[in-house]
C-alpha cells in the first residue's frame, strides 16, 4: 500500500488515489487528420514497464486533482511527482 | 494414560489458578498460563491430529506459531467455533473445549488412515496425476477427497463478537519483543521516536527470558535475570507503547503494516461478551525494527514425523517457561549445541535424558563438557535412521554416518526414548522482510537467508537477521540502531557480555538411512505431508524452479506456509539438482504470517454497513407505501409499487397503463447531476458530447450523448442552459461519479486552458417526475401562477419557480414520451414536493411507479438504457441514432473512432426492435438470437437487450442487438430457448407514438 505525497494535499494513503495509466499521452489536436494507425497508436498502444514508468494518477477520494508519478514497477519505489503540466523530471 | 509431567512450579504458570478444559471430549486440567499444548502435554497428550494426505498421527512439535501439526478446532459446534488454530498458541481458559480435525471417526482410529499404507501409491503430484481422468469421474473422486480431507468445520451461524479496524501512526514499529525488539523499542523510545512494541506472545521476552545457560552471561546476570530488570524500566518510558497477543500479518510497502492484536480470545466465555475479540491496526510507520527471532530447523530423516518428535528448543521451552516435561524418557539429535542447553534444562529439573546424537564429530563448547559430566551419553558422528511408535515415539535407531554424511556404517543401536528433540540449526524468520518486497542473500557458511537489499526504512535485528549469539546480537544491535535511527549513544555501550564460544555446526539437509530412499519417509513438510522423496521425484519429473517443486509437491503450501521444512526443501533441490542454494532463490512468503479470521478482515463493516446504500430524500414515503426496491449502483430505488397482494408483473402493468392514461410519478433524485460553470461551458460540452450546444438558448434542454475515446456510447441524459455559463447536466444513475471523474480528467489534463468548474450536485437536488396526459394539470394545482401553455413552457425547456416558499427548477422533459415535468427541489424538500404532488394528483389517480415500469414505457418509446441495451461495445451509430452525431462539429471525444475501419463495418451488432410471432410470449433478457434454426454449430447474430409485454400496445416488445440488424427490417429470425424455439421478426424500435405527439397532449 503505498503512500502517495499527493502535490495539492500531502502524503495519504494509496486507497484514495486511482491510477490512470501511462503518463504524457497527449491527446491529439487535430484526430481527423490522423489514419487509422496513427490514431489507434493514441488509442490503444501503451507501455508496461518493468522498471522506470511515468504515470498519471488521481487523487480520487480526495482533492480530485490529476498529477504524475514517475514510479518504478519492479519495486514499487515513488521516484517522483509532480503537477499536470509540469515538466518531468529528468532521469 | 494421564500422568502429570508438571515437573516444577514455574512463575509463568498460575498453580494457584486451575483451569479445566476438553480436548476430543475429555476433560483435562492445566494452569493459568498455559497453552493448550502445554496443558495437553503436561497431561502426557501428545497425540493431536493426523495429517493431510497420509493421515498419520502427529503430536505437538514447537511451542509457537510455526507449529505445524497441532492444529485444532475450537469450541466446536458453537457458533464461536474456529478450525486450524495451533494449539500452541491457543491460551486455556476454563470452559475451553477443542477438537482434533483432519479424522474421521476420531484420531485414535482413524479410517484416511489406510492411505499411509497405501503411500507407495501417493506420490507427489498424486492428485493432478490421478484425478484428471476420466473427466466425468470427478464428482466421484471430490465425494471422496472432500471426506477424507479435514480442514475444520467454519461455524455455521452469524459470529457473535465484535472486530474493529484501527489506524495507527508511528516513528518506530517494533516486531517482536525478544532480547532485541526490547533492547530496540527501549532505545528508539528514549531518542524520542514514538514507538510501537508488538509481540504475538502475551508475555515479553521472547526465548531470552527463560534462558538460562549458565555460560552466557550479560553484566554478570544470566541472561534471563537480566532481560527481566531492561523489561521492568520499559514501563517508565514515554513515547512507548506496547502490544502483547498483537501478530503482525502483512508487510506491505512503504512501511504499512496490519497487525492482530487478540484482545478475548483468552477469556472465558462470559467475559468475551460486548467486548472488540480481534483488532486489526494499520500501522504507518516512518521506520520498522524487525526482531522476529528465528525459528529452529527439525532434521530430516526416515519417521521424523511421530507424536513425540519435538523441536529441542520447544522441549526447553516447555520445561523452562511452562514448567512441562515433554517425556520421561528423553532423547536428543542434533547438528548444533542448541540441544544440550535443552537437555541440560531437562537434567537440572530430574527427567531422564537417555542420550544425544550428534552428526559432529565432536565439540569442545562448554556446555558440551558439562552434558558429558553429567553423564548424558552422546553418541558423535551417529543419525537416526528409523524411529517405531504408532501414535507415540517409543524408540529411534542409530547408526553411524560415513565421513561424507551421505550413507551410514556399522550396526544399528536401538534407543528406547518417549520424546525426541530434534535440533537442525536456526532459520532467521524473514518472512516479513521478505512481504515488505526486501530481497535476501544466501549466506553459504551459516546456510540461512539474510536480509539484504532493503525496500523501505527498515533494519532487521537479532537472529532474523542472523545474529544468533548473545555478544553478536547486542553488538550488531548498538550498531544498527545508531545507523539507523542517528544516534550517538544507547544504554547497550557499556554492556558486557561472555559468551560459550564454540558453536559449530554440520548441515546435512537430508539424513541417510540404511534403507534406500525410496523405502523411507523423511518428512520434510509434515502439513502437507511432502516427503524428500517427493521433492526428488519432482526434480525427476522435470521440475526445476522453486516455485514449480513446491506446487507440485505442496511443500510449504499448508497453512503453517512451510516455516519449518521450506529451508530443507531448498536444500534437498540444491544437493540434488547439484547447484549451490544461493542460485535457486527462496520461495515468496505471502501475507498473512499467521491466519486470520474473516472477521478482522471485515473489522465493523458487516451487516447494514457491508456494503452502504443510499437512499432518496422520498425513501421514507416508498417504504410507508411498500415498494419493493431494486440496488442500482449503490442506491436503492423504488422497483414496483405492489398493492393488494399484486404480483410485479401485475403491478407494472397497472402502473404503466396509469402513466399513459392518466398520471404518473417517479422518484427520479438519483439520476447524476452536474453542475457545469464558467466563460467555456459550451465550449466544454461541445467536446464531451456528440452533439452541438453552443446555439443552446437559456432555459433550453438538449438530450445528449457521451462516448469514450473509442467512439463507444459511455453515458446520457439531458442537460439544461441556465444562464450564458451555466448548465445543469444529468447522468444516468449508475454513471454519475465515473462521468464526473471522466469530465475532470479531460479538463485538467487535455484543456487546462477551458474556464470550466464542476461540482456534484446529485445528493443536493430531489427529484420528482411527473408524467402523462394529466401531469400539466397537477403542475398547475402546485404552482397556479407559472404559465404552462406550450408556447411559454414547451417541450425541453426549463423553469425556475417557487412551489409556496420553495425554490424549484422545472424541467418539461420526458423519458416514457408522455407530457411530463421534472420537478427539482432542494433535497431536504423531497419528500414534502412528493407529498404535495400526490395530494394534487390523487382527483387524476395519480399512480407512483418504480423503475421496472418506468424501463417498460421507455422501451415502448425505443430510448436505450446505457448498459442495459448498450455495454460499452456500441456506438451512436449501431444504435441507430446517428441523428445526435452532429458532422458539422470538428472534433469530440470519440468520434475520429466513428470512421475506424471496425467502426464502420456493416456487419456490426446494431440495436433494433423485436416483436414476437405470438404477441403473448415475452422474450428473455440475454436470449441469444439466430437466423438459422437447423444448423449446428449456428451463428449468434445478437441477443436481447429489454424485453417487455406492453399493456399500452397489449403484445410483447423487445430491443435486441442483432449483426446487421439495420437492414433486416421485416425480417424472421428466431430465439432458441430450452424447450421451444420463439419467432420473432426485426421491427422499428420506436413501438409507440412513433410521431411524438402525446408529448404535447
Ligand atoms: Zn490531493
Amino acid at each position: 500500500m503505498f503512500l502517495i505525497n499527493c502535490p495539492y494535499c500531502g502524503e495519504r494513503d494509496q486507497q484514495e488515489f486511482k491510477a490512470g495509466g501511462e503518463a504524457h499521452i497527449e491527446r491529439p489536436k487535430q484526430p481527423t487528420e490522423l489514419s487509422d494507425d496513427e490514431w489507434a497508436e493514441y488509442l490503444f498502444m501503451r507501455k508496461n514497464i518493468k522498471g522506470v514508468q511515468f504515470e498519471r494518477w488521481n487523487h480520487a477520494h480526495g482533492c480530485r486533482k490529476w498529477f504524475n508519478m514517475v514510479r518504478d514497477t519492479s519495486n514499487d519505489e515513488i521516484k517522483a511527482i509532480y503537477k499536470m503540466g509540469e515538466k518531468p523530471p529528468a532521469q | 494414560m494421564t500422568k502429570n509431567l508438571r515437573v516444577k512450579s514455574s512463575e509463568y504458570i498460575d498453580e494457584t489458578n486451575r483451569i479445566s478444559f476438553k480436548f476430543n471430549g475429555k476433560t483435562y486440567h492445566g494452569y493459568k498460563g498455559d497453552t493448550l499444548a502445554s496443558a495437553l502435554l503436561a497431561n502426557n497428550v501428545h497425540l493431536v491430529g493426523r495429517s493431510f494426505k497420509y493421515h498419520r498421527p502427529r503430536g505437538i512439535m514447537t511451542s509457537g506459531s510455526e507449529e505445524p501439526n497441532g492444529i485444532v478446532q475450537i469450541n466446536p459446534g458453537t457458533n464461536r467455533t474456529e478450525p486450524n488454530v495451533r494449539a500452541t498458541e491457543v491460551e486455556i481458559y476454563d470452559g475451553l473445549e477443542a477438537s482434533s480435525q483432519n479424522c474421521w471417526p476420531s484420531v485414535e482410529f482413524d479410517i484416511g488412515g489406510i492411505n499411509n499404507f497405501l503411500s507407495p501409491f501417493f506420490p507427489a503430484g498424486f492428485y493432478y496425476k490421478t484425478f484428471m481422468w476420466p473427466a466425468s469421474f470427478w464428482e466421484k473422486y471430490e465425494f471422496f477427497i472432500r471426506h477424507s480431507a479435514g480442514l475444520g468445520k467454519s461455524p455455521t451461524s452469524s459470529d457473535p463478537d465484535i472486530y474493529d479496524h484501527r489506524n495507527v501512526h508511528c516513528d518506530v514499529l517494533v516486531v517482536g519483543a525478544g532480547i532485541s525488539g526490547i533492547l530496540a523499542a527501549k532505545n528508539a523510545a528514549k531518542n524520542n521516536f514514538k514507538t510501537l512494541l508488538v509481540d504475538e506472545k502475551n508475555e515479553l521476552g521472547g526465548s531470552t527470558i527463560y534462558e538460562n545457560n549458565e555460560f552466557n552471561k550479560i553484566d554478570n546476570k544470566t541472561p534471563s535475570e537480566w532481560l527481566k530488570k531492561e523489561i521492568e524500566e520499559l514501563k517508565g518510558i514515554k513515547n512507548l507503547e506496547i502490544k502483547t497477543r498483537t501478530s503482525v500479518a502483512a508487510y506491505h510497502q512503504y512501511n504499512y503494516l496490519l497487525a492482530r492484536e487478540n484482545l478475548t480470545d483468552h477469556l472465558e466465555g462470559k467475559d468475551k461478551t460486548n467486548k472488540i475479540r480481534q483488532r486489526l491496526l494499520k500501522i504507518r510507520a516512518k521506520k520498522v525494527i524487525l526482531a522476529t527471532g528465528a525459528i529452529e530447523r527439525p532434521l530430516i530423516f526416515n519417521n521424523n514425523d511421530r507424536p513425540g518428535i519435538m523441536l529441542s528448543s520447544a522441549i526447553k521451552k516447555y520445561s523452562e517457561f511452562y514448567g512441562v516435561a515433554c517425556g520421561s524418557k528423553n532423547v536428543f539429535f542434533t547438528n548444533n549445541d542448541s540441544a544440550y542447553e535443552s537437555a541440560l534444562s531437562l537434567y537440572n529439573k530430574g527427567i531422564n535424558v537417555e542420550a544425544i546424537v550428534d552428526i559432529r564429530e565432536q565439540s569442545e563448547s562448554k556446555i558440551v563438557k558439562k552434558v558429558k559430566e553429567a553423564g548424558i551419553k552422546v553418541y558423535w558422528s551417529h543419525t537416526i535412521v528409523d524411529t517405531t511408535g504408532y501414535k507415540r515415539l517409543n524408540s529411534v535407531s542409530i547408526m553411524k554416518l560415513s565421513n561424507d554424511g551421505t550413507s551410514v556404517t556399522g550396526s544399528k543401536i536401538s534407543i528406547s526414548c518417549d520424546c525426541l528433540g530434534v535440533a537442525g540449526g536456526w532459520t532467521p524468520a524473514v518472512h516479513l522482510y521478505t512481504q515488505s518486497g526486501s530481497k535476501l542473500k544466501f549466506d553459504e557458511e551459516k546456510q540461512i537467508f539474510l536480509p539484504n537489499q532493503n525496500t523501505s526504512e527498515q533494519i532487521s535485528v537479532g537472529s532474523c537477521g542472523g545474529d544468533f549469539k548473545i555478544d553478536e546480537i547486542i553488538k550488531n544491535l548498538n550498531e544498527k540502531l545508531k545507523d539507523n535511527l542517528n544516534i550517538n549513544e544507547t544504554d547497550l555501550d557499556n554492556i558486557k557480555v561472555e559468551i560459550d564460544e564454540e558453536n559449530s555446526k554440520r548441515n546435512i539437509w537430508l539424513l541417510p538411512s540404511d534403507k534406500p530412499l525410496g523405502k523411507t519417509k523423511p518428512f520434510v513438510d509434515y502439513q502437507n505431508d511432502a516427503t524428500a522423496k517427493d521433492i526428488k521425484l519432482a526434480l525427476r519429473e522435470g521440475f526445476r524452479s522453486i516455485e514449480h517443486v513446491k506446487r507440485y509437491t505442496t511443500t510449504g503450501m499448508g497453512t503453517d506456509q512451510g516455516k519449518l521444512g521450506n529451508m530443507h526443501a531448498l536444500g534437498i533441490i540444491a544437493d540434488t539438482a547439484g547447484v549451490k542454494m544461493g542460485e535457486l532463490g527462496t520461495t515468496t512468503f505471502r501475507p498473512p504470517y499467521t491466519p486470520l479470521t474473516f472477521g478482522t478482515i471485515v473489522g465493523r463493516n458487516v451487516g447494514k454497513f457491508f456494503d452502504i446504500f443510499r437512499r432518496t430524500p422520498m425513501n421514507d414515503w416508498h417504504v410507508e407505501n411498500k415498494a419493493e426496491f431494486e440496488n442500482v449502483g449503490q442506491w436503492k430505488r423504488a422497483w414496483y409499487y405492489p398493492i393488494n397482494g399484486e404480483t410485479m408483473h401485475q403491478a407494472v402493468q397497472r402502473e404503466s397503463k396509469a402513466a399513459r392514461e392518466s398520471a404518473g410519478i417517479l422518484d427520479a433524485s438519483t439520476l447524476g447531476k452536474i453542475d457545469i460553470q464558467g466563460s467555456d461551458a459550451s465550449e466544454f460540452l461541445n467536446r464531451v458530447y456528440t452533439n452541438a450546444w453552443s446555439k443552446l438558448a437559456i432555459g433550453k434542454c438538449r438530450y445528449g450523448l457521451m462516448l469514450n475515446e473509442d467512439g463507444m456510447v459511455y453515458d446520457d441524459g439531458v442537460t439544461t442552459r441556465l444562464g450564458e455559463n451555466h448548465y445543469i447536466m444529468t447522468t444516468t444513475t449508475g454513471g454519475a461519479a465515473n462521468v464526473l471523474g471522466k469530465l475532470e480528467d479531460y479538463l485538467q489534463t487535455e484543456w487546462p486552458e477551458l474556464d470550466v468548474y464542476l461540482t456534484s450536485v446529485t445528493d443536493h437536488y430531489a427529484t420528482a417526475s411527473l408524467c402523462g396526459p394529466n401531469s400539466k394539470k397537477i403542475l398547475k394545482k402546485i404552482i397556479p401562477d407559472l404559465d404552462l401553455s406550450d408556447e411559454n413552457f414547451p417541450h425541453m425547456s426549463f423553469k425556475e419557480s417557487k412551489i409556496g416558499n420553495i425554490q424549484c427548477r422545472i424541467m418539461r422533459i420526458s423519458f416514457t414520451g408522455e407530457h411530463s415535468y421534472e420537478i427539482n427541489v432542494q433535497a431536504s424538500y423531497g419528500k414534502d414536493l412528493w407529498e404535495k404532488c400526490m395530494e394534487a394528483g390523487k382527483e387524476f389517480n395519480i399512480t407512483p411507479y418504480g423503475t421496472e415500469t418506468m424501463h417498460l414505457l421507455r422501451a415502448e418509446k425505443g430510448f436505450i438504457i446505457v448498459g442495459q441495451d448498450t455495454d460499452g461495445t456500441m456506438t451512436p451509430i449501431d444504435l441507430q441514432m446517428d441523428w445526435i452525431v452532429s458532422k458539422k462539429k470538428y472534433d469530440f471525444i470519440g468520434k475520429r473512432s466513428l470512421y475506424r475501419s471496425d467502426t464502420m463495418r456493416e456487419d456490426r451488432k446494431q440495436l433494433v426492435g423485436l416483436l414476437t410471432d405470438d404477441p403473448n410470449v415475452v422474450l428473455e433478457e440475454g436470449a441469444q438470437i439466430v437466423s438459422e434454426l437447423n444448423q449446428s454449430p449456428v451463428e449468434m447474430l445478437g441477443h436481447v437487450t429489454s424485453s417487455y409485454f406492453s399493456p399500452n400496445l397489449k403484445k410483447s416488445i423487445a430491443l435486441a442487438v442483432v449483426r446487421g440488424g439495420k437492414d433486416m427490417m421485416g425480417k424472421k429470425l428466431f430465439v432458441p430457448m430450452e424447450n421451444k424455439n420463439i419467432n420473432v421478426t426485426v421491427a422499428n424500435p420506436v413501438f409507440y407514438d412513433e410521431k411524438n405527439e402525446r408529448l404535447n397532449a
